[in-house]
C-alpha cells in the first residue's frame, strides 16, 4: 500500500475500527432487541455513536471522498435513532397503560364521547320509531347477513328461540363479529380525519341497525329478552364503538379546529391521544367477543344477563371516569 | 403524551424546494441531512408488504386446508376461528409490529432501505405508529371498496364520487413537501431513507501508480469538488468504456504528456492528486464547487 498522503487518508485510517465497532454492535441490535447487547455494548455505543458524529463533522470539513461521508452519515442516522429513538414495544407500552394513560386519554375525550353517544342514540329512536310504525323498514336498516331470518316476517317462536338456543358455528359467528366491529371501529377513527361527518354517519348506521332489531323483537314482547341478549356484551362492545366514534371526532375536530397551535401538529397530537383509546378500544372489543362466545351461551336468565350488562357498564365507566391519583 | 426530546430534540427545517434533503440536527448539533422517501420507493415499499401479506395468508388458508384434511374435517369450528383471527391481525398488526422494531421499517421499507421516525426528531412512540396505520383503513381500503363496489344509475355516480373524494386521501402524499400521508400526518411521523451502507475502500489507497505519476500545478487545478465527486463515482463504477471516455477528457484538458499507464490507474493517480489539491485549499478555507469557481 501506498503511505497515506492525505490527511483525510490519515483521519480515515485512525477512526476506522471504531466505525467498524459501532457498525457491528448496530447490526447485533437491530437484529433483535436491545437485550442482545451486554452490558459493556450498551455502555459503549453511546460514545461510539458521538464519536462517529465527531468523524462526521471532521469528515465534511477536511476530506472530499463522497463514499466515506455517505458512509458516515448513514452510519450516525442508524446509531441516533437507537440511541435517541427509544424503541417502544407494545409490552413495554403496556406498561402504566392500563392503569393511567388509557382512562385518562378516555376521560380526555369525555364531550366527543357524548357526541359519539348522542349520535348512536338518535339512530336507535329514528329507527325504533320507523320500524314500529311500519315493519317494512327493517330491511332498510339491517342487511340479510347481519339479520339471519330475523326479520318482520319470523314468527315470535323463531325469535324467542334466536335469543336461548345454541347454533352451530356459534363461536365462529362470534369471532367474526370481532373481527368485523374491530374493523368498524379501526374505520370509524380513520374516517375521523375527514373532517368528522363520515364518522357520524358511520355512528348513526351502527344506532339503526341495534334500533331496527330492538324494535323488531319488541313488537313481539320480547324487548327486554332482546335487551339482554344484546347487552350482555353489547355495553361492552357498543360503548368501545361510541369511543372509536369519539376518538375520530377528536381527530377531525382537531383538523378543523386546530385552536393556537399550527394545524399539523394539533391534528398529530389529536391522533396521537386518538391512538391510545384506540389500542383500548381493541382490547375491549376482545372482551366483547369472549363475553358474546362464551358469557351468552353460558348463561340463559334474563335477569343475570342483565345484572351483567349492568355490573360491566358500570364497571367501564367506574374505570374510566372515576377521579384517581395521578402518578 | 410524553414528547420527551420535542425541545432538546433536532429540528427539521429543510428550506429548497424540490429537494429531498431536510435539515435535521441532532442534540450533539450536528445536521444528519435526512432524505425523504420519495412517492414511487414508497409505493414498491408497500406493494411489497401486500405481496407478502396475501402470500401468508395464502400458506395459512393451505395450511388449514391442509390440517382439516388430514383430521377428517372434525375441527372445522377451530379451524375457522383461527383463520379469522390470524387474517385479522395480519392485516392490521402487520405494519405495526414490525415499525414498533428498532429498524422502525415493515420488510418492504427495508427491502427500499426506508424507515419512519417521529417528525419531532423525538421517540417514536407505539401510539404514533397505532395511529399512523389505523389511518390506513381511510388511505387504502376506503377506495377499495368504492372500487370494488357496483351500482346503476345515482348508485354509479355515488360511487364514483366516493372513488374521487378517497382518492384524496390515497394521494394525499404527492401533495405536501415531506410526502406525509394522512396517516403520517395525524401521528406526527415521516418516512425517511435510511439504507444500510457498506464503507467503501478509499480511491486514493491501494493504487501502484497514486504518488508515482506527478502533475502540476496547473494540472490539479483544472477541476473543483464537483467534478471530483463524478470522477470517483466513474472509479468506483469502474466501466471501461466510460473510463476511457472520461480519462481522454482529462488528458485532453490538462494537457497530459506523462507516460502512458491505463486508464483507470491513469485515473485513480489523478484523483489523489486531484483530492489532494482540493482538501488542501479546503484547510484554507477555500472550498472550489467547480470548475467555473476561480478563485
Amino acid at each position: 500500500m501506498a503511505e497515506l498522503v492525505l490527511k483525510s487518508q490519515r483521519f480515515r485510517a485512525e477512526r476506522e475500527a471504531d466505525w467498524r465497532r459501532l457498525e457491528a454492535l448496530l447490526a447485533k441490535a437491530e437484529g433483535g432487541s436491545a437485550a442482545r447487547l451486554s452490558r459493556e455494548e450498551l455502555l459503549e455505543l453511546p460514545v461510539l455513536y458521538r464519536s462517529a458524529l465527531s468523524s462526521l463533522s471532521v469528515a465534511r470539513s477536511i476530506s472530499l471522498d463522497q463514499g466515506l461521508i455517505d458512509y458516515l452519515e448513514s452510519l450516525c442516522t442508524r446509531a441516533y435513532f437507537f440511541v435517541y429513538g427509544a424503541r417502544s414495544t407494545l409490552l413495554a407500552r403496556m406498561g402504566g397503560f392500563f392503569t393511567h394513560d388509557w382512562p385518562a386519554a378516555v376521560k380526555g375525550l369525555w364531550r366527543e364521547t357524548l357526541v359519539s353517544l348522542a349520535i348512536t342514540l338518535l339512530g336507535v329512536v329514528v329507527a325504533a320509531a320507523l320500524v314500529a310504525g311500519d315493519p317494512d323498514w327493517f330491511y332498510a336498516f339491517v342487511p340479510s347477513e347481519l339479520a339471519g331470518g330475523r326479520d318482520p316476517s319470523a314468527s315470535a317462536a323463531f325469535l324467542r328461540a334466536t335469543l336461548y338456543d345454541d347454533h352451530d358455528g356459534k363461536s365462529v359467528f362470534a369471532t367474526f363479529l370481532f373481527t368485523h366491529n374491530a374493523q368498524v371501529a379501526l374505520f370509524a377513527f380513520a374516517l375521523g380525519f375527514a373532517l368528522c361527518l363520515p364518522t357520524a354517519g358511520l355512528m348513526i348506521h351502527n344506532g339503526l341497525m341495534l334500533g331496527a332489531f330492538l324494535a323488531l323483537f319488541a313488537s313481539h314482547g320480547l324487548g327486554l329478552e332482546a335487551g339482554g341478549w344484546l347487552m350482555i356484551h353489547g355495553a361492552t362492545e357498543l360503548f368501545a364503538i361510541v369511543l372509536a366514534g369519539a376518538a375520530g371526532f377528536s381527530i377531525g375536530w382537531a383538523v378543523v379546529f386546530p385552536g393556537e397551535t399550527s394545524r399539523m401538529s394539533a391534528a398529530a397530537a389529536a391522533g396521537r391521544r386518538a391512538a391510545v383509546v384506540m389500542i383500548g378500544v381493541v382490547v375491549m372489543l376482545f372482551l366483547a367477543g369472549l363475553l358474546e362466545g362464551i358469557g351468552r351461551q353460558a348463561v340463559r336468565a334474563d335477569a343475570l344477563r342483565w345484572t351483567i350488562a349492568a355490573a360491566s357498564l358500570s364497571l367501564w365507566l367506574a374505570y374510566f371516569y372515576l377521579p384517581r391519583k395521578t402518578p | 403524551m410524553s414528547r420527551a426530546g420535542a425541545q432538546d430534540g433536532p429540528r427539521t427545517a429543510g428550506r429548497a424546494p424540490q429537494d429531498t434533503t431536510r435539515e435535521f440536527v441532532t442534540p450533539e448539533g450536528v445536521d444528519l441531512r435526512l432524505r425523504i422517501g420519495e412517492a414511487g420507493e414508497r409505493a414498491a415499499a408497500f406493494v411489497i408488504d401486500v405481496v407478502i401479506l396475501v402470500v401468508a395468508l395464502i400458506v395459512v388458508s393451505i395450511v388449514s386446508a391442509g390440517v382439516l384434511l388430514a383430521s377428517q374435517l372434525r375441527g372445522v369450528e377451530m379451524a375457522a376461528i383461527v383463520w379469522l383471527l390470524i387474517a385479522f391481525f395480519l392485516r392490521s398488526f402487520y405494519f405495526m409490529a414490525f415499525e414498533m422494531h428498532p429498524r422502525a421499517a415493515t420488510p418492504g421499507k427495508r427491502i427500499m432501505g426506508l424507515r419512519v421516525i417521529a417528525r419531532g426528531g423525538g421517540r417514536l412512540t407505539a401510539d404514533a405508529v397505532f395511529a399512523r396505520n389505523a389511518l390506513r383503513e381511510l388511505e387504502v381500503f376506503l377506495p377499495l371498496s368504492f372500487l370494488v363496489s357496483q351500482g346503476d344509475g345515482i348508485d354509479a355516480w355515488v360511487i364514483l364520487l366516493g372513488l374521487i373524494w378517497s382518492g384524496i386521501f390515497l394521494f394525499f402524499p404527492l401533495f405536501n413537501r415531506d410526502r406525509l400521508r394522512v396517516g403520517d400526518l395525524v401521528a406526527g411521523t415521516m418516512v425517511v431513507k435510511a439504507p444500510r451502507r457498506k464503507l467503501p475502500p478509499d480511491l486514493a489507497d491501494e493504487r501502484p501508480t497514486v504518488g508515482v505519476l506527478s502533475f502540476t500545478q496547473a494540472q490539479v487545478d483544472a477541476y473543483g469538488v464537483k467534478e471530483l465527486h463524478v470522477l470517483e463515482e466513474v472509479l468506483r463504477r469502474a466501466d471501461k468504456p466510460t473510463l476511457r471516455a472520461v480519462a481522454e477528457r482529462i488528458r485532453a484538458k490538462i494537457g497530459w504528456q506523462g507516460e502512458p499507464v491505463e486508464d483507470a490507474e491513469f485515473l485513480a493517480a489523478y484523483y489523489a492528486a486531484l483530492r489532494g489539491r482540493l482538501e488542501t485549499r479546503m484547510l484554507f478555507g477555500h472550498r472550489r464547487r467547480d470548475k467555473f469557481d476561480k478563485a
